[in-house]
């Protein structure tokens, strides 16, 4: 430890700290450059000009987006599938992975190798969407909610961290006369919060963003999430209903581009939001995974 | 198939409460796993959706010789390979770069604000990050611009209606979004590394670079050669939410990937046993691939991907 000497800034940690900036403003920009082009006046955001602020700050954009209907029945129907999808994909899998957690459980191994064929082969999209169809999910909110129950994936995240807990402290409770259940809610889940919440977060940001469910399974407008409708405006240019609403509302024309970006910070919002305090978690999710591999 | 001795099926009674939390599980699976799997069956019918499954006449291997003999089928692999091959070869690297780096910044602080902010596009929805990149991309878009004012074009070039350019949006476009995540493995794995080995190194006279080189990369080969297994096991996939977005009409010659015309023959066309051949195809080369990463990967490192 005497040995080592402290060295100067050399020339190489000045060009890697300028990388290293570099790549933290390209990842910033354009989430700023959205921002203030829907902070923009309607005028400034039609020349399309690269800027650091918003020339004329202006909120017609977003009124637009928050007076849309559909647009802001999808981000109930966003919220409502983000709630409950969480909470029934978090539920379910870690009840299944606290019984395959127990090795002395009666036919582990045949389930286990029943899962773990799932990840090695499966039907894919046609197949799917015929099954969903059958079960008369299509178009239905719950084509957001059981396909998305379990994942194998972190089915084995949670069974590696149920085996981790101690047994003493599940027996101990067992001679007291507690149930699996019990023991489960009581006992396995309140040592368990770190993963919880991982995994929580990965499902909830999964269903908050996912578009793809409801372009295939989602027909009827009331069950469209925000995603999906996001999509449409953005690469189909859907947008031009909204403006001819604007157009009748606020009597200008809003040019189609801060509309658009309006409904992308919307829609990014939460996410950037919440991203600085929960992405400790994530991170430590995908370690779990990474080890279990 | 499990021995049903009595004693056996006594002490399986008598776990009714651990088996009750793991078979609504096994049916799941059975729900939406296997039966689909089962339905890979309709690739040898000619079957409609409204009839029961085995009112559909069985048309043995026919669908199987019409998407062989299909011009866009084989655009699509063309496209899937493309797409993989450029994502692999220029993509795969660039995590371990970025981590190696990462991994020279001394003031922690910094380090981790730059790390932070490096995953966050990988939790934006594809919805935005393409809205993004169809904007500046796009007539008057950043990108033009840009471009312009540097003086590498002298016009405007409409980079996403132009198939020339497809391949290359998609993969900046995806390590614009991944770099940071993909590279916390590697960060990890480097933050692993025993500091001694620097130490003695350092005593032996060793550089910044002959470091990195001889201890950094070297302790970090088993994670960089699963990864690479995966990747290339990964190849016939693409990233469909990322296509289906950044596709149109006039690019689709280069954008269409297997996915992709699975999707468009099957849902958008209704030809849904033809599709279904397609997949089934695609199931089982995706499976030997995986298969054969994971013999690799035994091969080399002493232990399996799963």
């Amino acid at each position: 430890m005497i040995l080592k000497k402290r060295r100067r800034f050399s020339l190489f940690e000045a060009v890697n700290t300028i990388i290293m900036i570099a790549i933290c403003f390209i990842t910033l920009y354009p989430f700023w450059f959205v921002l203030i082009n829907s902070l923009n006046s309607p005028e400034q955001a039609m020349l399309g000009t690269v800027n650091w602020f918003p020339e004329q700050f202006s909120l017609a954009s977003y009124s637009v987006v928050f007076n849309d209907k559909a647009l802001m029945h999808g981000f109930l129907v966003t919220i409502l599938r983000t709630i409950v999808g969480t909470l029934v994909h978090v539920l379910f899998t870690a009840i299944v992975a606290y019984g395959m957690s127990k090795k002395y459980l009666i036919g582990q191994k045949v389930y286990m190798r029943i899962a773990l064929i799932t990840m090695l082969f499966s039907g894919g999209l046609i197949p799917s969407f015929i099954l969903m169809t059958k079960l008369g999910l299509y178009d239905h909110f719950l084509v957001f909610i059981i396909p998305a129950m379990y994942t194998f994936f972190n089915m084995v995240i949670f069974m590696s961290f149920f085996r981790t807990i101690p047994t003493s402290l599940e027996e101990s409770a067992k001679v007291d006369g507690a149930s699996d259940y019990q023991v489960l809610f009581r006992i396995v889940f309140p040592n368990s919060m770190a993963v919880l919440a991982t995994i929580s977060l990965f499902s909830a940001v999964y269903h908050w963003n996912d578009y793809y469910q409801g372009v295939i399974y989602i027909y009827s407008q009331e069950n469209l999430p925000m995603q999906t409708i996001l999509y449409k405006i953005v690469a189909e240019n859907a947008v031009s209903f909204m403006q001819q609403q604007a157009m009748a509302q606020f009597g200008a024309r809003l040019p189609s581009n801060s509309i658009k970006f309006a409904s992308m910070m919307v829609a990014t919002l939460p996410i950037l939001l919440f991203y600085p305090f929960i992405q400790r978690y994530l991170v430590k999710g995908v370690m779990i995974g990474a080890i279990k591999g | 198939m499990i021995h049903f001795e009595k004693g056996r099926l006594r002490s399986f009674f008598k776990q009714w409460q651990l088996q009750s939390m793991v078979i609504p599980g096994i049916v799941w699976m059975i729900v939406f796993c296997y039966v689909p799997m089962f339905w890979l069956i309709i690739a040898f019918m000619d079957y409609s959706i409204a009839k029961p499954l085995f009112q559909s006449p069985f048309v043995g291997l026919k669908h199987f010789q019409d998407f062989l003999t299909d011009e866009r089928f084989w655009r699509s692999i063309r496209n899937t390979l493309g797409m993989s091959s450029i994502k692999l070869l220029l993509g795969f690297p660039i995590p371990i770069f970025f981590a190696l780096l990462l991994n020279e910044i001394r003031r922690l602080a910094f380090k981790r604000t730059v790390q932070t902010i490096s995953y966050l596009p990988h939790f934006i929805a594809w919805t935005i990050f393409g809205g993004i990149t169809l904007n500046w991309l796009g007539e008057g878009g950043v990108v033009n611009q840009l471009f312009m004012m540097l003086g590498l074009q002298d016009r405007e070039i409409l980079y996403i209606s132009d198939p020339k350019y497809f391949w290359w949006i998609t993969y900046f476009t995806d390590t614009l979004k991944e770099t940071g995540w993909s590279a916390i493995i590697y960060i990890a794995a480097i933050a692993g590394i025993d500091p001694q080995l620097y130490e003695a190194a350092e005593l032996d006279g060793a550089g910044r670079f002959q470091k990195m080189w001889h201890i950094t990369i070297q302790s970090i080969r088993p994670t960089i050669a699963i990864l690479f297994i995966l990747a290339v096991s990964g190849m016939l996939g693409s990233n469909f939410e990322q296509i289906f977005i950044l596709e149109n009409n006039m690019n689709i010659k280069m954008a269409e990937s297997l996915d992709l015309y699975i999707y468009n023959m099957g849902l958008v066309s209704g030809r849904h046993s033809f599709s279904t051949a397609v997949l089934f195809v695609r199931s089982i080369i995706a499976l030997c691939l995986l298969l054969l990463a994971n013999y690799t990967s035994k091969k080399l490192t002493g232990d399996g991907i799963f």
